[in-house]
């Protein structure tokens, strides 16, 4: 099918997921945010608000494309680096 | 307005560069953030001639020409394997800059299509205005540009380095550069042992650049400079392909997208074709899509849903997702290319030439990684690593046209993201032909009244219209 729900999308990519995360959510920062800006432009939906004002953060599925932290206006709010060499996303078509 | 003359444009263009710090060969840019730590290597660390950080085109670049000209050259990648990490739509446009170092380079690699056929659709809604472009002279070599699926494409090219004698270490992650005095001396690789030392370090990690930020030759990024693509491969049986886009052989089609195809949001779109399958997506600017609350993948639907494009991939499977970011700002967001025992290249160094008529990267990717591998080999034969050497490695940019590429266009960035370009320009275009275009018993009408009264509706001035020609102008024209 030409259209397909997102987690079916997200099948088609191959991950070999490290067990420590590349990405720490300061949890803190996040609940004083308004913008959230992180929800709406992470390419695989992996920032879920959550109804106490938290963000649910998965790193596993991550593309690695660092729009989160560009697109973060809370100081310190993402830390982000590489997963550790051969983890993360590994695209054979691209 | 006048147009000015050859010599006087080129006066002013050199008067600009002066002005702007050119001849240092530092773009302006914000202060950079407070230095990081600087850490020397630990002892006994493995000496290279050269280290370059990350496989892709402008990495395994330098690395080729760093090694055939006989320097020990490591290069690190920190995916499985090269390319694993990396996405683009791809059309690569630099085939005769590749033919340079590898010649026929394309009877060998991993190609889809050779590009005969570019079209930059206009879209809004409902319609679509295009300009198809195609000519016979892009089918023979060294051929003009062609499709590629990058895991496979940079997975040769690195290959190619290592047949030139470099060694290519994969899973190898590259944290920070290693510092004696104002020197940069190596890398630290995320691993134990991790220290390696080299005369000359490459930073090709991409367009995070990390790198460059250890080294503190970047500034951080602002969402309004880069951009988010996000893309599907679509599979598609090769005859389809061939009959749906007109195709004869093995030539291919580059379609690009601008207007109301990514709604509000500042971007576009594009569709590639490659032998059994497409490449098609939307960028969005990421302050864009913050602000209108976008999300990437809607958009990407919202696209293979307009009625221009859903019957170009009916019956498409997806084969893969990928995301990936792109800097646009430009001339305004290049680093500081080089400082002592370091360079930096390809996206790292934010060279994507993003404007409108143009997408392209790889191409500038494979210039400035030559240019920088050919600056730590002329740095070897002196012996002299310092900033002051390896500066000629923007001298050699410029020879290759591309630091004058991205001065020239300075403009067009932010030109190409306004709205009024964005929206209401590709809208009036789309609306205008619609009224050329319709018949209905009524009177026909000449095109300016037509203009006019679709400016009219869309509530713009002809002021705003002129001054938007003018700095089209100045950014495309002279």
């Amino acid at each position: 099918m030409v259209s397909i729900p997102l987690e079916e999308r997200m099948r088609t990519v191959r991950f070999k997921v490290d067990d420590q995360p590349h990405i720490v959510v300061n949890a803190a920062v996040c609940a004083k945010c308004s913008v959230r800006a992180c929800v709406y432009v992470c390419p695989a939906n992996l920032f879920v608000p959550l109804d106490d004002g938290g963000i649910l953060f998965n790193y596993e599925e991550c593309f690695e494309c660092g729009t989160c932290y560009i697109a973060c206006n809370q100081e310190g709010a993402i830390q982000w680096s590489y997963p550790r060499g051969g983890y993360g996303v590994t695209f054979r078509e691209a | 307005m006048a147009l000015l003359s050859k010599e006087a444009s080129l006066a002013l263009v050199q008067q600009v560069h002066r002005l702007i710090g050119m001849k240092n060969g530092v773009a302006p840019h914000d202060a950079p953030r407070p230095r990081p730590q600087r850490n020397a290597p630990r002892p006994g660390a493995e000496r290279f001639d050269v280290i370059v950080v990350g496989a892709g085109p402008a990495g395994s670049a330098a690395a080729l020409v760093a090694a055939r000209a006989g320097l020990k050259v490591l290069l690190l990648e920190r995916g499985e394997y090269p390319g694993a990490k990396n996405v683009s739509g791809a059309a690569f446009y630099g085939s005769a800059i590749l033919h340079d170092l590898i010649p026929n380079w394309w009877e060998q690699a991993p190609v889809e299509r050779y590009l005969t056929r570019r079209v930059l659709a206009f879209m809004t809604a409902e319609t679509s205005v295009a300009i198809d472009f195609r000519t016979t002279r892009f089918a023979e070599p060294p051929y003009n540009g062609f499709s590629i699926l990058r895991p496979k494409f940079d997975r040769w090219f690195a290959d190619q380095a290592v047949a030139a004698g470099a060694f290519l270490l994969n899973a190898a992650v590259v944290d920070e550069v290693l510092w004696e005095d104002d020197q940069v001396v190596g890398v630290r690789v995320r691993r134990d042992e991790g220290d390696l030392r080299a005369d000359v370090v490459i930073a090709c990690d991409g367009a995070n650049s990390f790198l460059a930020k250890n080294a503190g030759l970047q500034r951080e990024f602002h969402a309004h400079e880069m951009s988010l693509g996000v893309k599907e491969v679509l599979a598609l049986d090769e005859a389809i392909i061939r009959e749906r886009f007109h195709l004869h052989d093995n030539d291919g089609l580059a379609i690009e997208y601008i207007g109301a195809i990514t709604e509000e949001v500042s971007g576009g779109g594009f569709l590639y074709t490659n032998r059994d399958s497409l490449s098609l997506g939307v960028i969005g600017q990421i302050s864009s899509l913050a602000e209108h609350k976008r999300r990437p993948y809607e958009l990407l639907e919202t696209f293979k849903r307009h009625p221009a494009v859903a019957p170009l991939v009916r019956g498409g499977r997806v084969r893969e997702y990928s995301a990936h970011i792109i800097p646009e700002a430009g001339w305004n967001m290049l680093p500081k290319l080089y400082t002592g025992g370091m360079l930096v290249a390809g996206d790292a160094a934010a060279l994507c030439f993003v404007a409108g008529l143009y997408l392209e990267g790889i191409n500038y990717a494979i210039q400035s990684g030559i240019a920088a591998g050919e600056t730590a080999v002329a740095a070897h034969q002196e012996r002299d690593f310092s900033a002051r050497s390896l500066a000629r490695y923007v001298e050699r940019l410029r020879a290759r046209h591309v630091i004058t590429d991205f001065a020239n266009y300075r403009h067009a960035p932010a030109l190409v993201n306004s709205p009024r370009l964005q929206n209401l320009y590709p809208e009036i275009i789309a609306a205008g032909a619609e009224q050329v275009f319709r018949v209905n018993g009524g009177p026909k009408r000449k095109l300016l009244p037509i203009a006019l009264e679709a400016l009219r509706r869309a509530q713009v001035s002809p002021v705003h219209v002129l001054q938007d020609a003018l700095q089209a102008g100045r950014s495309f024209g002279w």
